[in-house]
């Protein structure tokens, strides 16, 4: 479904990424973990054309989809759920949610958007408030439901368990095992690494910018160095 | 006449040429919201307004009504063709190459102005006669009420606009976030333009209704008019809508309220005054949000 080859992203002069290329497989929960620094937020922005990389190629549902403006990667069916959430917190909750719609048909948005509010519904109960006054939790449900009014194929999330309660972070972990199985990938990027892999088919590990690791979670989790250095072994 | 009556009447000045510094704040206040940048060359666009009403009218003898219209479309392209030619190309730079840019445009178009139509003011025919009228006592001129009118029917049309469309629910969503709006699917050059679009067809119609009081175009008319309507849109907080009308009507009231005192050399002075007075007590202007840092 998603099949990212050999690129390469700079800062100025600076390079956050080396050769990565991975791949996401339709259906499957897939995780990028490392520590802060290792350019796992850098990916995903090149992916959803935030940024771009300098070499390689980007294929989305078999297109191409590297230099492609982030609007239209959007329309394609590829969500970008961003790290720290980045809900727009001076519109209403409802109004969130529309933005997330911003490209899907108008005639799906009353099925997008009760199916939203069935998955969270302390959204609903809140959806005329400002999205600024929600907590923390609540602006993570808005973030992935207002992501998901776009109708992804595949859903990126970046750090959705960051300055969350533990029994939050669960709760998320828990959504993002039903999305999965209502049909929607998921590439999911965390430090949490525990939780991810303990909900992922297979974990990628980087380390300053590069694939130092691949392997199926169940493997990843039981894995000497990866313990040690991401699971607190 | 009482000092009563003075004062009603210097209310009703300040409250027109308010109207004039709000719809032209409101230009100042959007683009800065949307791509943080304090268009100087916003004042300017207003100037080529007039000319556009004085060529139409006065050398193609045009109806006022389409001469009206041509100063609005007109005033629209440019802002559109501006953004496109001047700030587009310097998307992703330091903020500072975008200020010197707007203060290049500013100079571009009063001395091609001054080129083109002369450095003496150039009348502009009236666009029509309306009667004045009375209440009680206070004679309220046609252009006041026509002003008011129009400047606040503007401004009812912006809200809903920005409130309850798609567009403008997309103006705001890039202005609190642009990289969210664009993985929202956004598109974000179209809302720039068409922020900038809306913001000089108020800098248009402001033109027109300046016009209507001071009939006369110059070179150099738009600069003190966008001086003046940008500490408006400080004093009301810059990237805010509403404070962009409440500080545009703040300083009228405030100009012609000092006149009304019998200090009307001060006009001016006072307007900046009330800008060094923002600055050094409550920068983020009244309505105005403080910045938040975009990582």
């Amino acid at each position: 479904m998603l099949e990212v080859q050999n690129i390469n992203v700079f800062y100025g002069n600076i390079q956050a990424i080396r050769d990565i290329s991975f791949s996401v497989e339709d259906g499957e929960i897939v995780t990028l973990i490392g520590a802060n620094g290792a350019g796992k937020s850098t990916i995903l922005k090149s992916i959803s054309g935030l940024l771009r990389s300098k070499t390689g190629d980007i294929t989305f549902d078999g297109k191409s989809i590297k230099g492609t403006a982030p609007h239209k990667i959007v329309a394609q069916g590829l969500a970008h759920v961003p790290e720290g959430r980045r809900v727009f917190l001076q519109m209403t909750v409802e109004e969130n949610l529309d933005m997330g719609a911003f490209t899907a048909p108008r005639a799906t948005f009353e099925d997008s958007i009760a199916n939203v509010y069935e998955r969270f519904p302390r959204l609903k109960e809140r959806r005329r408030q400002i999205a600024g006054t929600l907590s923390g939790g609540e602006q993570q449900m808005l973030a992935m439901g207002r992501g998901l009014m776009s109708q992804p194929k595949l859903m990126m999330l970046d750090e959705p368990s960051m300055g969350l309660a533990p029994i939050l972070v669960e709760q998320i972990f828990d959504i993002i095992q039903e999305l999965n199985r209502a049909g929607t990938t998921i590439l999911l990027v965390e430090q949490n690494a525990q939780m991810a892999l303990s909900i992922a088919n297979r974990g990628y590990v980087l380390e300053t910018g590069q694939i130092v690791f691949h392997a199926p979670s169940s493997e990843l989790l039981t894995n000497d160095a990866v313990q040690k250095a991401y699971l607190g072994g | 006449m009482s000092v009563y009556t003075t004062i009603l009447r210097q209310i009703i000045n300040g409250l027109q040429s308010g109207s004039i510094y709000a719809l032209v704040a409101l230009g100042y206040s959007m683009v800065y919201g949307i791509i943080t940048l304090l268009n100087f060359a916003h004042g300017d666009i207003i100037m080529i307004g007039a000319y556009i009403a004085w060529l139409s009218m006065a050398k193609l003898s045009m109806h006022p009504a389409f001469a009206i219209l041509s100063a609005i479309l007109g005033c629209t392209l440019l802002g559109m063709l501006i953004e496109k030619a001047a700030y587009k190309p310097l998307r992703g730079s330091p903020r500072i190459s975008l200020l010197i840019t707007a203060i290049g445009v500013s100079f571009l178009l009063e001395n091609l102005s001054q080129m083109v139509f002369g450095a003496k003011a150039q009348v502009i025919p009236s666009f029509s006669n309306i009667p004045s009228i009375f209440l009680g006592t206070i004679e309220l001129s046609g252009t006041a009420v026509i002003t008011l009118i129009a400047a606040a029917v503007s401004m009812l049309l912006l809200t809903f606009l920005v409130q309850k469309t798609k567009m403008g629910k997309a103006m705001r969503a890039v202005s609190e976030d642009t990289d969210a709006a664009q993985l929202m699917g956004i598109n974000i050059n179209r809302t720039i333009s068409f922020t900038f679009a809306i913001g000089s067809a108020l800098a248009g119609i402001g033109a027109v209704l300046y016009c209507s009081a001071y009939p006369q175009a110059t070179p150099t008319m738009g600069s003190m008019l966008g001086l003046k309507a940008f500490v408006a849109a400080v004093l009301g907080g810059i990237g805010s809508i509403p404070g962009a009308m409440i500080g545009g009507f703040a300083i009228g009231l405030a100009e012609s309220l000092v006149s009304a005192i019998g200090l009307s050399v001060w006009r001016d002075g006072v307007v900046f005054a009330i800008l060094i007075i923002v600055l050094l007590v409550k920068p983020t202007g009244i309505l105005g949000r403080p910045m938040r840092e975009k990582v």
